[in-house]
């Protein structure tokens, strides 16, 4: 009895999350549109309406700009086994920030096999390393890098 | 009195009202249950964690603090990192939450309850500094896999517990102790129940310090879920992977304790000096103990402007592991020239310290204020990054700030 309470409760906030999770894409869709507008009637002559598509709700699969907003990877092939396979117990953000070979990676995959559970991946292995490498390559940077992202201030003291 | 994990009933109540609705079902949800809205819910609010930091991993939580915001002596809750291996134990059942010592090196195996643990020993107080062992990992090159750690990783709060030597000492510790390891309520990513996210400690010498205590309070109030309420071991100066959270159980073991990651490279570094990228085998690798001398600017933030003429006032605070700062400096040239900070005493052994000084600044431009703590050794932090290692631990490479006058 309590469990499926449980479950009702977990539905119900579930069921709310994603009407909440509507409108906020709703509203910001909106606004966005708004300052698009203005923005335009003030600098330029184009056209009074723009055609604004609205996305699906909760769309799993919606990709913007190339990303795949869901998970933050780049939208190219491989991408889908990626999601499938190393996004189950950790999040996709633990991949994104990681910079590795090909040789690391696969050695990476056999320790999450060895130690974490991770499943065999079949021929999904060569996808997915091929997807890291390719849009995931290691960065060369320096032993000490230039301070960048600077947000400049006046300190007031 | 039993508490929510995530949320009290107001709290709740608060989620409510950001929902517009009531919660159906509210008064049926279990003790220790969190709605599935508030477990992927705004990090910031479900951990009462400063807007400015930064999420490099939710699941597991991994979130850092920038320079700036750990501006306090004592650090508040909501700027200190979230470094989580597992996932946060759903259930926290305080009324029924024991510690149990066991092991091969104890004379009897004895648990505690909560309530058994406070009145029975000595509370002590201590702020202890807590630095992530992959703290900096980012700048490592070629670069090391993991959280990619910037400089956020660190913090020194107020904790309140008992001495670990005390209950060991009621429990009774045979002569042939090594090393002491934890166990823990968090839940492996797989959710497999065989598997822990975590389980390490060191060795007995670390155990009997004054200063190492199973905390049940952090600044003066129960400690954040986050960070392993009710009950968490500190090792303060160490890799803060041996400050167990969610603390069950601590096992004194007649040989190096081998629980989950204190095996194999993680949280070790080579033994001897690797050239950048070269492999190093397991036996190769030697586990962390004290943390290396360390500072960061904390007061002005990066990107300050003043006017000609103007003096900066900066501020930080300098740590060195088991050791004490006894010398902090800092130098707008690159290196060229270093000028002396005060620096204060550490509030007690493992605390950090706290520098300030007063730049003039020879003419308008461009300029970067460098930090170097040097501890009682003589050791002082490299500006370049220091020796490169497999897994990206151990970057104490000066931290430094953009300043420019106009």
């Amino acid at each position: 009895m309590k469990k499926q309470n449980n479950d009702k409760v977990k539905h119900n906030v579930k069921v709310l999350f994603s009407k909440i999770w509507l409108v906020g894409v709703i509203l910001a869709i909106i606004a966005a549109a708004l300052i698009y507008f203005v923005k335009d009637l003030n600098l330029s002559n184009k056209p009074e309406t723009e055609i604004v598509q609205i996305p699906d709700d909760n769309d799993f699969d919606r990709i913007e700009n190339g990303i795949h907003i869901n998970t933050g990877f780049i939208d190219a092939p491989g991408m889908t086994e990626t999601i499938q396979n190393c996004t189950n117990c950790h999040s996709s953000k633990l991949v994104i920030q990681n910079r590795m070979s090909g040789e690391r990676w696969k050695s990476t995959i056999k320790w999450m096999q060895e130690t974490q559970n991770l499943w065999d991946l079949g021929e999904n292995e060569a996808i997915i390393i091929n997807y890291l490498v390719t849009n995931y390559p290691p960065k060369k940077v320096s032993r000490r890098a230039v301070l960048s992202d600077v947000e400049w201030y006046k300190l007031e003291e | 009195m039993k508490r929510r994990s995530f949320v009290s009933k107001s709290s709740l109540g608060g989620l409510a009202a950001l929902l517009g609705v009531d919660i159906v079902f509210k008064e049926l949800m279990p003790e220790g249950y969190t709605p599935v809205a508030l477990q992927d819910n705004n990090p910031f609010k479900l951990f009462d964690k400063d807007k400015g930091m930064v999420i490099l991993n939710d699941k597991p939580w991994n979130i850092e603090a920038q320079a700036h915001l750990l501006d306090d002596k004592v650090t508040p809750n909501k700027s200190i990192f979230i470094r989580n291996n597992g996932l946060i134990p759903e259930v926290i059942d305080i009324e029924n939450w024991t510690l149990t010592i066991d092991g091969e090196s104890v004379k009897q195996t004895k648990t505690y309850s909560l309530a058994e643990l406070k009145s029975k020993f000595k509370h002590h107080s201590y702020q202890l500094t807590l630095e992530c062992g992959g703290n900096g990992r980012s700048e490592f090159d070629p670069p090391a896999k993991g959280n990619q750690w910037t400089i956020g990783a660190v913090y020194c709060a107020n904790w309140t517990g008992v001495r670990l030597r005390d209950v060991l000492e009621d429990v009774g510790i045979k002569d042939d102790a090594v090393y002491f390891g934890y166990h823990a309520a968090d839940i492996h990513l797989s959710r497999d129940p065989n598997k822990e996210p975590i389980s390490r400690g060191a060795p007995m010498a670390k155990a009997l310090q004054d200063e190492t205590i199973l905390a049940f309070k952090m600044n003066g109030e129960d400690i954040p879920l986050a960070h392993g309420y009710p009950l968490r071991v500190i090792a303060g100066g160490w890799p803060a992977s041996v400050s167990g959270k969610w603390l069950k159980r601590i096992s004194i073991r007649n040989i190096v304790h081998d629980g989950t990651k204190m095996t194999g490279t993680a949280y070790r570094v080579p033994c001897k000096p690797v050239a950048p990228g070269e492999k190093v085998t397991d036996e190769d690798m030697c586990i962390i103990e004290s943390m290396p001398v360390k500072s960061l600017i904390t007061y002005p933030k990066s990107g300050a402007t003043l006017s000609k003429g103007k003096k900066l006032n900066i501020r930080g605070h300098a740590w060195a592991g088991e050791l004490e700062v006894t010398k902090m400096e800092y130098s707008i040239d690159f290196g060229a020239t270093w000028k002396t900070c005060t620096i204060e005493k550490p509030v007690n052994r493992l605390a950090w310290q706290h520098f300030s000084a007063t730049i003039s600044f020879p003419q308008e431009g461009y300029y970067e204020v460098w930090a170097k703590a040097t501890d009682k050794n003589g050791v002082g932090q490299p500006m370049l990054l220091p020796g490169w290692n497999p897994k990206g631990y151990l970057n104490n490479a000066c931290h430094r700030i953009a300043v420019k006058i106009t």
